[in-house]
């Protein structure tokens, strides 16, 4: 049975008790909002993080990779089942990196590329089979029971306006913002990653002043599969891994992505934030029932008014 | 020979568009290649640049075989293309796109941007810009100093007046033509067959995928078939 806090932490508001000297209906209705909010934004950045892999691998290769929450899976089994093992904490992390990357290179190497000329369908469709085969493979090896890790600064709640706050929120959002933020440096401020960023602007251009293109798709899985894999360790604390983890984890990054504008970055990370926040409400005011539901109800709603998305490609091209 | 070219031929899918093709481009020449459209022009371009694969036949540059090497390998020998339709990377800005231009070569190329911007004065002003808010002969202009960013040894110019108004082909045409004064070798493909060979030392007439002509550029020029088929004289 899956726990109820998987996926997103279902937000608990503290007992009234708990939050002392703070009462009354319009506190409590204050700290209850706080409350769904922290978690949203919490989940949201895995979200974020997750569309963020989606863009960078849909610029570089047009793909869309529905193995991307296969990679946060591989970051959350590895770090919760190698620290069990004894291995120290960051270095899990690192291990579980390496292997998602590993895993994210062989896909782009052996599925996507061997298929470069097949219909942007077809590609879809060998991500979603690489995808089914990770899980399997991690059923295979991990088994299928959930895996907990141990939060990385403890258990206490930081009190925040009657609002209750996990230490590993905060590692979420602020590892999350980190990846965001070197990320946006490599693209704006790196030649590498504005030869990335040429490439889906223009392939063949890109080809014409060097850039082996291939070695390009090849590291936006790489790239993407790190990310991911970064994003389930820190959240597994929170959620557990399973081999499972992924299914839903990939679906709302790619409603974050969708949202965003597919193939934007800053609107991945903003789509995320959003689904994360909607869920988190949804699951607080209405019932925690439709929790899931939200992001695809997101996504219809953003494939009928406005398939651009929020920050769709704008139309600054002369011809 | 910097550039010899032997029996090539490429085809797309069943469509037989290079038909053993032979051509060559000496250090230091302006050599034309004129021909309507779909002769093949274009094709030869990304068959030299390797974008496009040849079925068969032989590139040599400087004399080593680059049939079968890939576009960025050929960047790296010193071939660069400003493709047909300029292919600017729009949403970035002019000097990124410049910078991209000396991808392959590395190091820092501040001076060479700064030198880009000596010849073109108005990219200086529209460095920020994104590429693609431009006017076609700007966007022509970052495209050429986008390939001259990466010192080419051969410089491919596929249709470089195409889109635009008369006045500035001949600005883009003299530019051309001061860039083979400095002594860079230029392989320029045109269907403007009057401008492109009045600056050209040799030129050569593609039909249909094939060689029907070459001569200097001036013999071709003063030839009645030339006139008849591509100079409507």
């Amino acid at each position: 049975m899956k726990p109820a806090k998987f996926l997103a932490p279902s937000p608990q508001p503290l007992s009234r008790e708990g939050r002392g000297a703070l009462s009354g209906d319009a506190i409590t209705m204050g700290a209850d909002f706080l409350q769904f909010l922290v978690s949203g934004i919490t989940v949201g950045a895995i979200y974020a993080l997750a569309g963020l892999g989606f863009a960078i691998i849909y610029n570089a290769s047009t793909v869309i990779n529905f193995a991307q929450g296969e990679f946060i899976m591989i970051g959350g089994m590895s770090a919760s089942t190698l620290t069990a093992a004894g291995v120290p904490l960051p270095l899990a992390i690192l291990a579980g990196c390496a292997v998602a990357m590993l895993g994210g290179v062989l896909l782009a190497k052996f599925a996507i590329e061997k298929a470069r000329n097949a219909s942007v369908v077809t590609l879809i469709i060998i991500t979603i089979g690489a995808s089914i085969f990770l899980r399997g493979l991690a059923e295979v090896v991990w088994g299928k029971e959930f895996h907990q890790l141990a939060s990385f600064s403890g258990d206490t709640p930081i009190l925040l306006l009657g609002a209750a706050i996990l230490p590993q929120s905060l590692w979420v959002v602020g590892v999350a913002l980190v990846l965001i933020l070197v990320i946006g440096f490599f693209f704006t401020r790196t030649l590498a990653g504005k030869a990335m960023l040429a490439t889906s602007y223009n392939r063949l251009a890109a080809q014409l002043v060097g850039v082996n293109v291939r070695k390009v798709v090849l590291a936006a899985f790489a790239l993407s599969a790190a990310l991911g894999a970064v994003g389930g360790a820190v959240v597994t604390p929170i959620t557990f891994s399973s081999s499972e983890m992924g299914i839903m984890l990939g679906l709302k990054g790619f409603t974050a992505a969708v949202l965003g504008g597919l193939g934007n970055g800053l609107g991945a990370v903003v789509g995320g934030l959003i689904v994360g926040i909607a869920e988190a409400l949804s699951a607080g005011y209405l019932s925690s029932a439709y929790k899931d539901a939200v992001a695809f109800v997101i996504i219809l709603l953003v494939l009928v008014f406005m398939p651009n998305g929020l920050f769709g490609k704008r139309g600054t091209e002369r011809v | 020979m910097l550039l010899e070219i032997s029996g090539i031929n490429t085809h797309y899918g069943r469509i037989h568009a290079l038909k053993s093709v032979d051509l060559v481009v000496n250090e230091g020449e302006l050599v034309a290649l004129v021909g309507a459209n779909g002769a093949g022009k274009t094709t030869l371009l990304r068959t030299l640049s390797g974008v496009q694969n040849a079925t068969s036949g032989t590139i040599k540059f400087e004399g080593v075989d680059i049939t079968r090497m890939t576009p960025h390998q050929r960047v790296a020998e010193g071939i660069l293309q400003v493709p047909e339709g300029r292919q600017l990377f729009g949403p970035l800005s002019v000097e990124d796109n410049l910078r991209l231009g000396a991808y392959r070569r590395g190091g820092k190329p501040n001076d060479d941007i700064e030198r880009m911007y000596a010849s073109f004065p108005i990219l200086k002003q529209k460095r920020h810009q994104p590429a693609g808010t431009l006017s076609g002969g700007q966007q022509q202009m970052v495209a050429i100093a986008r390939a001259l960013m990466a010192h080419p040894r051969l410089l491919l110019l596929d249709e470089p007046s195409m889109g635009l108004a008369p006045l500035l082909v001949g600005e883009i045409f003299n530019a051309v033509q001061g860039l083979k004064q400095q002594g860079t070798t230029i392989f320029l493909v045109e269907q403007n067959a009057y401008a492109a060979l009045a600056i050209a030392d040799r030129g050569y007439v593609l039909e249909t995928g094939e060689v029907t002509l070459h001569d200097t550029g001036e013999a071709l020029l003063a030839s009645d078939r030339v006139k008849q088929a591509y100079l409507g004289l």
